[in-house]
């Protein structure tokens, strides 16, 4: 009695062939991580190693391991995190639980989403141009992790605004009932109650800095640098360093006959720092979410 | 009981709000301050014996010629909109197709799996996805096509999609997200499949999110800089095939800021190509903000 129409079926039939096409575009998607990860895992297999990480780069980077670099990104990350982090979170601060709905907030907001959209190398320009330059601090790992830091804004002023608006607004009047003034509600009850959503921020924003190449390639940066193996203290604020994403940049286009597990090790270390930091954003975040109290 | 005084507290309270408001206000001056700067070191040229018909209109690019110096951008500026626009080709059916997948079609076990991976391949460094341009899709396309180089327009192209998909992907995928369920009900009561429902129901509804969606894809292929500067091949001239090598703007700035003297006219230009730059982005994130806004006020 009920029996499709041939219209039906056709419907049928098509919403079946648009089901494997879309999946099979998703699965095009996804597949080029996996095997970009195990490619790469597989040509860097003969020198991956703890010497690896802890040897110099040697006889003009064409052996040894990535200890400069290594330690260079480590610097250049932790102190753009130094600056950029208080300067994110209380700017997402103001955002969430001050700002009205005025021209001033809708100009930050506006900033906020073009800081994050101008490219990497105007980025460069800037640093180059304002601290290297007009501060007068040359080429330094100051410079380049003040360029990191503006780079990097964005990304935890993000996620702090998401994780102070994930606080209900009970939260905040039980305890303005109480008689505390705004900031005392913001310092005991929004932010314990959002650190992880603002831990999240900072992992990612250590994961974007240790990646980025061009605005540390002009302001602090250099293709190498001789220091002591096995010494966490070898630079100074004021100095130049490696980095691990310059190093690769070098290895791979600059220098000619690096052999090729070198130029594959010193990916796999980039992009495993890199997927490392982010694995541990989303555990945190899954963590949160089976936690959460409200 | 009299409550404990501490007079300082007001005090300390104003200067914590005070420190707040400032940082909030400093994105909007380090924007200020990154136009500003730019447009400094570039601008005493920019004034006295900059040719903008010569940068705009010509493709010789000599900026270090000993005879004739000459400064014109064309090749570059249509060497990044050429790239940009075949990497959109590619990204664009992908990105929505997998948009509307997640969204619309899969499994919710499936869906979270997918989208940690999206977000993955969103965090791959731009110089490691220049790497994987110079190796693995270089020997790919060399097999695929005839071609004589493996370091040309398409292999930039095919990088810069994968590295503007998960922007596409992610921001479509909210897009669809906030189109309300009865517009889905409604659209199921009535008969529809539920692609007759996407195509006639959702896109029209989300279009102006994937729309925002599209160009925040560009503006991440326009200023995208260590990729194309590693896979696209460097050569300066107007490409007649995807298969021919080209040269963006940005990979210009960052192949020869090293080089070019500090206040040189050279050194100068490129940080005119940085103002061109900022300008293109600024005007398509703007494009973006203003779109996405409009939804939110509807809704």
């Amino acid at each position: 009695m009920f029996e499709a129409t041939e219209h039906t079926r056709r419907m049928q039939r098509r919403e079946g062939i648009i089901k494997y096409l879309l999946s099979a575009m998703t699965l095009l998607i996804v597949l080029p991580l996996v095997l970009i990860v195990l490619f790469l895992l597989y040509k860097a297999a003969p020198v991956l190693s703890l010497d690896f990480l802890l040897e110099n780069p040697i006889h003009g980077m064409r052996a040894g391991g990535v200890w400069a670099p290594l330690l260079g990104t480590i610097y250049l990350v932790l102190i753009s995190l130094l600056i950029a982090t208080p300067v994110g979170v209380f700017a997402a601060v103001y955002l969430n639980e001050y700002a009205g709905d005025t021209w001033v907030t809708r100009a930050v907001n506006l900033a906020v989403v073009n800081l994050a959209g101008v490219p990497s190398i105007v980025h460069a320009l800037f640093g180059l141009g304002a601290f290297v330059l007009f501060a007068g601090m040359g080429r330094s790992i100051l410079a380049a992790s003040l360029t990191l830091a503006i780079m990097t804004l964005p990304v935890i002023i993000a996620s702090t605004k998401e994780a102070l608006a994930a606080v209900p607004l009970p939260f905040r009047q039980a305890c303005w009932n109480l008689g505390a003034t705004r900031w005392q509600t913001i310092r005991h009850v929004v932010l314990p109650n959002s650190i992880s959503g603002i831990l999240t921020g900072i992992i990612l924003q250590v994961s974007r800095a240790a990646g980025e190449t061009a605005p540390v390639m002009f302001t602090g940066a250099v293709f190498f640098k001789a220091i002591r193996p096995g010494d966490p203290f070898a630079y100074g604020l004021l100095d130049q360093c490696m980095a691990l994403s310059m190093h690769l940049f070098t290895v791979s286009t600059q220098v000619p006959d690096v052999p090729e597990p070198i130029t594959y090790g010193t990916a796999v270390v980039l992009l495993g720092v890199v997927l490392l930091f982010n694995a541990l954003a989303i555990l945190i975040r899954f963590r949160l979410r089976s936690r959460k109290k409200w | 009981m009299k409550p404990a005084r501490r007079p300082l507290e007001p005090v300390k309270e104003w200067l914590i709000e005070r420190f707040i408001w400032l940082c909030g206000v400093s994105a909007v001056l380090f924007v200020f301050g990154i136009f500003l700067f730019v447009f400094r070191e570039g601008s005493s040229f920019l004034w006295h014996g900059f040719k903008a018909g010569e940068f705009f209109t010509s493709i010789e690019w000599y900026p270090t010629s000993r005879i004739h110096v000459r400064y014109g951008a064309l090749a570059l500026i249509t060497g990044t909109f050429s790239v940009s626009l075949l990497a959109m080709i590619i990204a664009v059916p992908f990105g929505m197709g997998t948009a509307i997948f997640i969204s619309e079609f899969c499994p919710p076990r499936l869906k979270e799996i997918l989208k940690i991976t999206i977000e993955l391949l969103a965090a791959i460094p731009s110089v490691v996805w220049g790497f994987i341009g110079l190796t693995l899709m270089n020997s790919l396309l060399l097999r695929l096509f005839d071609a004589p180089l493996g370091l040309n327009m398409l292999n930039g192209a095919i990088i810069l999609a994968l590295m503007s998909v998960p922007i596409i992907v992610s921001i479509g995928e909210d897009a669809l997200k906030a189109v309300p369920d009865s517009y889905r009900e409604a659209a199921l009561a009535l008969g529809c499949t539920r692609w007759q429902m996407v195509l006639r129901v959702l896109l029209p509804a989300a279009r102006n999110g994937l729309l925002a969606a599209v160009l925040l894809g560009i503006g991440r292929a326009v200023g995208e800089t260590m990729a194309v500067l590693m896979a696209t091949g460097h050569s300066i001239r107007i490409p007649h095939s995807v298969l021919e090598p080209v040269r963006t703007l940005t990979a210009t700035i960052a192949a020869e800021l090293g080089e070019a003297p500090v206040h040189s006219e050279h050194y100068q230009v490129l940080f005119i190509i940085g103002i061109l730059l900022f300008t293109i982005t600024f005007a398509i994130n703007l494009g973006a903000d203003l779109i996405v806004r409009g939804i939110r006020r509807k809704s």
